[in-house]
C-alpha cells in the first residue's frame, strides 16, 4: 500500500496463479499489529505523565479505551470506509461492512502475501493511535462522554477518509502519487492539526498561565516514550507489509530518527534553557519517529539524520512558540506531531529514493522536485480538511452535548469528576 | 517540655537526622510540606526550554519535643546540620509543650520522652 512495494506487485502476479500465504509475511504483520497495538496504551503513559495527578488516569484512560472503542468502529464500518472498493476516489463504500468478504485469503490490491484479515488488523492500529493521539490537545477539561462520541465520530469522517485518500486503492491522493509510507499525513499531521483545532474549540483549562500546570511524573513520560520507539518499529517495518529487505530498511531508519531527534531536542533545550532536559529527550524522540514515518519506506539511513535531527529543531521552536501563545495546545500535539508530520511529509519528497524503495519515487535530492510539490499538496489538503472538519464536528457537540466538564468537575479533576477513581490513593 | 519544629531544605534531613542522634535526640517526626518564605521560588524548564517558576516549595518538617534545658543545644544541633548560608535554609519554631504520656505504659512527664 503505502508502497504498492515489492508487495503488492508480486501479489498481482501471484494473483494470477493463486494468492499464496507467505509465512514470514504473515508473522511479521502480525507482531507488527501487536506492537502498534501496544503504542496506544504508551501513548496514555507518554501523556498521563505530562498532566496534574488529579487527571493522570483520565488521560491514561483517553488512549486505552481508544483501543477497544475504535476497534469496534474499525471491523464494522471503518475498514470497509477507508479500504473497501471506491467511490469516486474519496471514500470506500460499505460492502466491506462488519469485514464481510475479508477472510483468511490475502486481498493483491494491499498486500498480496498475507491473510487480508492480517492486513485489516494492522491498519486498525493506526486507526487506533490517531484519535488517542488528539486526546493530548483537551486534556484536563473535557468531558468524558463528549470525548468518545467526538473520537467515534472523528474516526469515521476525518481519519477514514484520510487513510483512503493516501492509502486506498483509488485513492486520490494515492492516484496523484504522494508517497506516505506509514501515516506521516495520514497519522501524524491529521492528529496534529486536529489537535490545534481541538484546542481552539475547547478552550483553555482554568487558571491557564497563572497557576502551574507541569507533569506530575515525568518518569512515567519517559517510559512511555521508550514503550512509543519500540512499537514504532511494528509502525515503520510492518509497512513494508512484508518481511524482507524493506522492511530492515524502515526499520534502521526509524531508530536512527528518533536517535537523531532525540539527541537534537536535548541540545536545544540545553541552548534555549540552560539545561539537558529529560521531557526534552523523550520529546525529541517521539518527534523524530513521527517525522521519519512518511519518510521510512523510501530514505537511507544519512537522511534520517536529517529527518530527526530537523524534527528537534522545528518541533522544539513549535512547541516553544506554543507556550508563549494563549492557545492551551495542552500537551502540544500540534509542534509535536502536526509540524513534524508536516516536516517529515516535505522530507520524503526531498530525500525519497527509488534505490530504495524502486515501487515509491525520487525526491528534490535524487532529481525530482515533482515528488517535493505533490507532497506539499497532500500536506495542504490534509491541513485543511483535519482543521476544518474538527472544528465543525466540536461546534456541533458544543452545541448539544457540550464540550468541556463543570467548573468545579475540573477543579477536582477528571479523575474523580468522570470516573469516581483515582490515580493514587496516598 | 518544648517542641521544636524544624523547617529545613529536604536534602538537609540526612545531616540533622544523623545529628541528632549523635547528640541522643532518636524519636522525631519528618513530614514533606510544600511552603513559601522569602526565597523567590525555584524555575524549572518547560517542553520548550521556557522558565517555569514555582514558587511553593518542597521542604521538610522535623518535629520534635525535648527537655527544657536541651532546647538551646538540639537548636544548635540543627542548625548547624542544616544551615548553607543561603536564602532558603528555612525556620526553627520553638513551643511549649503541657504533657507528654507514653501510650504503652501510661507514664507522663518527661521522663516519656
Amino acid at each position: 500500500m503505502f508502497v504498492e512495494s515489492s508487495a503488492s506487485v508480486t501479489g498481482a502476479i501471484l494473483a494470477q496463479a493463486k494468492p499464496e500465504v507467505s509465512s514470514g509475511d504473515t508473522a511479521w504483520i502480525l507482531a507488527s499489529a501487536a506492537l502498534v497495538m501496544v503504542m496506544t496504551p504508551a501513548l496514555g503513559l507518554f501523556y498521563g505523565g505530562m498532566v496534574r495527578k488529579k487527571n493522570a488516569l483520565s488521560t491514561i484512560n483517553w488512549s486505552f479505551i481508544m483501543v477497544a472503542v475504535i476497534s469496534l468502529q474499525w471491523v464494522l464500518w471503518g475498514y470497509s470506509l477507508a479500504f473497501g472498493p471506491d467511490k469516486g476516489h474519496l471514500i470506500g463504500n460499505l460492502s466491506w461492512f462488519g469485514l464481510s468478504g475479508v477472510g483468511q485469503e490475502p486481498n493483491p490490491d494491499y498486500a498480496g502475501t498475507i491473510p487480508h484479515l492480517a492486513f485489516m488488523i494492522y491498519q486498525g492500529m493506526f486507526a487506533i493511535i490517531t484519535p488517542a493521539i488528539v486526546t493530548g490537545a483537551f486534556a484536563e477539561r473535557m468531558k468524558f462522554s463528549t470525548f468518545v462520541v467526538f473520537s467515534l465520530i472523528w474516526a469515521t469522517i476525518v481519519y477514514d477518509p484520510i487513510a483512503h485518500w493516501v492509502w486506498g486503492v483509488g485513492g486520490w491522493l494515492r492516484g496523484f502519487g504522494v508517497l506516505d509510507f506509514a501515516g506521516g499525513s495520514v497519522v501524524h499531521i491529521s492528529a496534529g492539526v486536529s489537535s490545534l483545532a481541538a484546542a481552539l474549540a475547547v478552550g483553555r483549562r482554568r487558571g491557564y498561565g497563572q497557576e502551574p500546570m507541569e507533569p506530575h511524573d515525568t518518569t512515567m513520560v519517559v517510559l512511555g516514550a521508550g514503550l512509543l520507539w519500540f512499537g514504532w518499529f511494528g509502525f515503520n517495518a510492518g509497512s513494508a507489509l512484508t518481511s524482507g529487505g524493506l522492511a530492515t530498511s524502515a526499520f534502521v531508519v526509524t531508530n536512527t530518527a528518533a536517535a537523531a531527534g532525540a539527541v537534537t531536542w536535548m541540545l536545544m533545550s540545553l541552548v534555549f534553557g540552560n539545561k539537558p532536559s529529560v521531557l526534552g529527550m523523550a520529546s525529541g524522540a517521539v518527534v523524530g519517529l513521527g517525522a521519519i514515518t512518511p519518510a521510512s519506506g523510501y530514505v537511507v539511513p544519512g537522511a534520517a539524520i536529517a529527518i530527526g535531527a530537523g524534527a528537534g529543531v522545528f518541533c522544539f521552536l513549535a512547541v516553544r512558540l506554543r507556550s508563549r501563545s494563549r492557545i492551551d495546545d495542552s500537551l502540544d500535539v500540534w509542534g509535536c506531531h502536526g509540524v513534524g508530520g508536516t516536516w517529515g511529509m516535505l522530507a520524503t519528497g526531498l530525500f525519497a529514493s527509488k534505490a530504495v524503495n524502486p515501487a515509491g519515487a525520487d525526491g528534490l535530492f535524487y532529481g525530482n522536485p515533482m515528488q517535493l510539490w505533490i507532497q506539499f499538496v497532500a500536506v495542504a489538503v490534509v491541513w485543511a480538511f483535519a482543521f476544518g472538519l474538527t472544528w465543525i464536528i466540536l461546534k456541533v457537540l458544543d452545541a448539544t452535548m457540550g464540550l468541556r466538564v463543570k467548573e468545579h468537575e475540573e477543579e477536582i479533576g477528571l479523575d474523580l469528576s468522570q470516573h469516581g477513581e483515582a490515580a493514587y490513593r496516598m | 517540655m518544648k517542641k521544636i519544629e524544624a523547617i529545613v531544605r529536604t536534602e538537609r534531613l540526612e545531616a540533622v537526622k544523623n545529628a541528632l542522634a549523635d547528640n541522643g535526640i532518636l524519636g522525631l517526626n519528618v513530614t514533606n510540606v510544600i511552603g513559601r518564605g522569602v526565597q523567590k521560588g525555584i524555575t524549572y524548564q518547560g517542553r520548550g526550554g521556557q522558565p517555569v517558576t514555582v514558587d511553593m516549595l518542597p521542604k521538610v518538617k522535623l518535629e520534635t519535643v525535648v527537655k527544657d534545658r536541651d532546647v538551646d543545644r538540639v537548636v544548635d544541633v540543627i542548625i548547624k546540620a542544616a544551615r548553607t548560608g543561603n536564602i532558603g535554609d528555612g525556620k526553627i519554631f520553638i513551643m511549649p509543650v503541657e504533657e507528654v504520656i507514653r501510650l504503652r505504659t501510661g507514664e507522663r512527664g518527661e521522663k516519656s520522652l
